[in-house]
């Protein structure tokens, strides 16, 4: 028994916070675009309905409101959950960084509460409010959901361009500059590339499940509506999100050297440096496996030096101070993920608008079907995997060029327990999260009934009706 | 400067314990509400009584660990350093109540609401204990100054805490009661009223009864905070308990309005007069407010954010309520 409690008390906690903050962030991160842009989608589908007395748009915007309160109390919880983290499982970073890196969360604060306080509104609105006055009260949940993002990523974007700040010469911050910590040098990139992915995100996955449904054989007009509205806006996005990702990659290239030598997988400093697609990176700092593109990775760079661009390689960095050989290789492995399905998604995207463009309807073809009802889980995949570049790349740092992520964790060992206990819950959030909104949709089907009382956040139940007796309805 | 954030952290506070206290107690009186069958009344008046934007509660909590962090990060590296076990089982509790909030609304099955109400309920018990222990921790000076570790276990498992979780837990029932007697009335559900009148005067006497014991327990415990208590906050606590014994009052004699209101203002009382007790500290007696205070520049932008969240948010939150009250007049309510 006791030496059961040695050993767990020597259990390290800095693996276990890594990935307790890993897991909770990436689950979070899948409620987020839905939180962002699901809102939008609603308010084109009841801006139709109003203008042209489109009673499927009509029908869609309600629904589409139900749903995005479901994920949207799921979001809020899980986002909880995550301000508690910093604290428990990173006490030391906060300690020292959180009277700079903390200013963004106090902005997003004030957005996600009117978020919040607007969706009940609009959802409060269906029956109590003048249609356009209704319409008007959903534009505050589309712009906070924007600057709420926006005011995440900048903390994020804080650590990997942490600036803003005064140290005396023992370290600790004697002056801030909230200004410049919030608009730091990495935050319009990464902000303009998440609220984007946002879009390109949620548009696919609302997208793929009224393509799965008019695989089904449901081809009605109301299904085809749900599809274009979702389906349009995510591939309008595909070809900014390249562009933008193709200017954040530069601004690593110049800022970020030894995450750049990870994304592309370049271990020793060279000019004319190949794109190596795949492939791995050995202890000994060869490079097995993977195609390599002649001269591309250069190229990419700095298109003006062309194939001259000199790219500084891992060896460049001792070796405390870049990631280890298997964080390399998760990086460039996450980094072929993203940029090939980033790509797959915007071909994908081009067909579609070829189709409206030659035949001006939408492809009905089988073949177009399926890739669309797949492009919502690959366009999750894509931004997990975008934000473990990101994250592992930056390794070891937590904030870049001032502290260690082992410098910064907690010395509590038992955040294992909670580790375990937080995959748990939050493995039965999701499940009965996708289950719940199933069966809405199941209910909505059969009944076809409206009401706004079975939506969280929506009005209370009527008086005097007990929750069991809804169950009669047919 | 730092005081005015301290203000702010403590107005934070008061309106976690008011607007979250009274979700929480909801919570409590749905698990003690009895089975299926005897409880399905009492429950429906619960349900219709839990508050628009809910889980948005919590938004102040955040709000109070980002004005933590930002203004006094030391002594929130302290305090989740100190306090692991408890926040660690408040964040859990957070996850389950919120699930089962967002979940129970939108399934029909009996079973499945029975499942998710039972993890609302149970949640609603151990958010608040777990939040009223490290309250007690703070106050009985349990956690050291400087990003240091206390004990892990002692720090929430002491008189202090332990008085601090059960008055957290009898309180929201006692506000919940008060707002649910007021709900009850609105649907003309007598019966209900009744009910509940019961259980807030019950809720009001366990109160009382803990406040006295909790005297004893802060003169023994937490030296700082009792003499504050009955020094500089005694307005306060006084005002506290005026507001409980007059709530209580209208709530014996089924007068028709005032008694929620007093029940609100006996909770924000004795939770402001807590942080009128530690004054100058934020840690009693280890760190003052103003030797924890971040750069002048970060205190600002808390105020600043303040002086725009009230511009921001405020109007709509007017906005909702106007509708919410609206939206129950009777003849739409069909
Ligand atoms: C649907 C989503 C999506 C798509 C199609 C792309 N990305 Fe991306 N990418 C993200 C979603 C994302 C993200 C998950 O949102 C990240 C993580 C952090 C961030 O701000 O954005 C990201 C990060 C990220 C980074 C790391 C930034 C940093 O470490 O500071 C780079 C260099 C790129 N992206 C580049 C690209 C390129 C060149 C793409 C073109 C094919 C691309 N992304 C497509
Ligand atoms: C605004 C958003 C985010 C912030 C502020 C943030 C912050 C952090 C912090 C403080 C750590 C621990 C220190 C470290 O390991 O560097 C971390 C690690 C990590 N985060 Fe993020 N994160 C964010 C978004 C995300 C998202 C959306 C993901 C989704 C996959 C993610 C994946 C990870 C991973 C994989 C690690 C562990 C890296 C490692 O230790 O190897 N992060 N993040
Ligand atoms: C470390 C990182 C993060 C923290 C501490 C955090 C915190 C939170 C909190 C507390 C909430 C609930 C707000 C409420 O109750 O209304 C929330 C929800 C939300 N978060 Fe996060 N978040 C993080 C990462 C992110 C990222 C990376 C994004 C987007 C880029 C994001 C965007 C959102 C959005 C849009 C919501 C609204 C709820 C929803 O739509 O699901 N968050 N977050």
């Amino acid at each position: 028994m006791s030496t059961l409690a040695a050993t767990l008390a020597a259990v390290d906690p800095v693996p276990w916070a890594r990935g307790q903050m890993a897991f909770t962030l990436a689950f979070h991160i899948i409620l987020v675009p839905l939180g962002v842009s699901w809102a939008f989608f609603t308010l084109i589908a009841n801006y139709r309905a109003l203008k042209h007395d489109d009673r499927d748009a009509l029908l869609l915007a309600q629904r589409w409101s139900k749903y995005m309160a479901v994920t949207f109390a799921v979001g809020a919880v899980t986002g909880t959950v995550l301000s508690f983290e910093f604290g428990l499982l990173w006490p030391r970073f906060m300690g020292q960084w959180g009277e700079a890196f903390g200013i963004p969360f106090l902005f997003e604060g004030i957005f996600f509460f009117t978020e919040a306080i607007f969706i009940t509104i609009y959802i409060f609105g269906w029956r109590r409010l003048r249609p356009w006055t209704h319409f008007w009260t959903g534009v505050p949940i589309v712009l906070a959901g924007i600057f709420g993002s926006a005011s995440v990523v900048a903390a994020n974007a804080w650590m990997n361009a942490p600036t803003g700040f005064t140290l005396d010469s023992s370290g600790t911050i004697v002056d801030v500059d909230p200004w410049r910590v919030i608009f730091n040098d990495a935050m319009p990139l990464q902000a303009a590339h998440m609220i984007i992915a946002a879009y390109i995100v949620g548009g696919f996955l609302v997208a793929s499940v009224y393509a799965t449904g008019m695989l089904r054989g449901r081809r009605d007009r109301y299904h085809r509506v749900g599809f274009i509205i979702a389906f349009s806006v995510a591939a309008a996005m595909t070809p900014v999100q390249l562009v933008v990702g193709d200017a954040l990659a530069r601004w690593v290239y110049d800022n970020q050297p030894a995450k750049f030598a990870a994304i592309e997988l370049v271990p020793e400093t060279a000019s004319d440096v190949p794109e190596t697609l795949l492939g791995r990176l050995n202890d000994d700092g060869t490079v097995s496996g993977g195609f390599a593109i002649p001269g591309l990775a250069s190229w990419l760079s700095d298109p003006s030096s062309g194939r001259d661009t000199v790219v500084q390689g891992l060896d460049a960095f001792p070796a405390d101070e870049r990631p280890t050989t298997r964080q390399v290789n998760i990086v460039h492995l996450s980094w072929d993920v993203m940029v090939g399905l980033g790509t797959l998604l915007f071909l994908l995207s081009v067909w579609y608008g070829l189709v409206w463009a030659v035949r001006r309807r939408m492809p009905r073809s089988k073949w177009f079907l399926r890739a669309a009802a797949a492009s919502g889980v690959l366009a999750v995949i894509t931004m997990e995997a975008g934000w473990v570049v990101t994250e592992v790349g930056r390794q070891p740092w937590i904030v870049y060029g001032h502290m260690k992520v082992e410098d910064a964790a907690t010395s509590n060992t038992g955040v294992w327990i909670m580790f375990v206990a937080v995959v748990l819950l939050y493995t039965a959030l999701g499940v009965t999260t996708v289950l719940v909104l199933r069966g809405m949709s199941r209910r909505w089907r059969r009944g076809d009934c409206f009401t706004d009382d079975d939506a969280p956040y929506g009005p209370r139940a009527p008086a005097g009706r007990a929750p069991d007796e809804q169950e009669v309805a047919p | 400067m730092s005081t005015a954030v301290a203000i702010v952290l403590m107005v934070a506070i008061v309106a976690y314990a008011v607007f979250a206290g009274a979700d929480f107690g909801a919570g409590f009186w749905d698990l003690v509400a009895g089975g299926a069958g005897r409880g399905a009344r009492p429950r429906a008046v619960i349900e219709h009584s839990i508050g628009p934007v809910w889980e948005a509660n919590h938004v102040w909590l955040i709000f109070v660990f980002a004005v933590l962090w930002t203004s006094f990060s030391q002594a929130y590296a302290s305090i989740t350093l100190t306090l692991f076990v408890p926040l660690a089982i408040a964040a859990l509790g957070i996850v389950l109540r919120g699930a089962g909030f967002a979940f129970r609304k939108s399934v029909q099955r009996v079973e499945y609401r029975r499942v998710f109400g039972a993890a609302f309920a149970l949640s609603s018990v151990i958010v608040p204990y777990a939040l009223g222990s490290i309250a007690g921790a703070i106050a009985s000076g349990r956690v050291p100054a400087g990003g240091r570790a206390g004990d892990p276990v002692s720090s929430w498992v002491n008189p202090t805490s332990i008085l601090g979780g059960v008055l957290a837990v009898a309180a929201v029932a006692y506000l919940a009661a008060a707002y649910l007697v007021w709900d009850a009335r609105r649907l003309s559900d007598a019966a209900m009223a009744a009910y509940f009148r019961r259980r807030a005067v019950a809720a009001a006497a366990a109160v009382a009864v803990i406040a006295a014991v909790g005297v004893f327990v802060l003169r023994a415990d937490a030296e700082y905070v009792f003499d504050g208590l009955t020094g500089r906050a005694l307005p306060l606590v006084i005002l506290s308990v005026a507001c409980g014994i007059g709530a209580l009052v209208l709530l014996v004699r089924d007068a028709a309005r005032g008694g929620r209101l007093l029940a609100v203002g006996a909770v924000a009382s004795i939770v402001a007069a807590w942080g009128v007790a530690q004054w100058p500290y934020l840690l009693p007696e280890s760190l003052k407010v103003s030797a924890a205070a971040a750069p002048d520049a970060t205190l600002i932008t808390v105020l600043v954010v303040v002086g725009l969240a009230a511009l921001v948010v405020l109007p709509g939150f007017v906005l909702l309520y106007v509708l919410d009250q609206r939206g129950l007049l009777p003849e739409e309510s069909s």
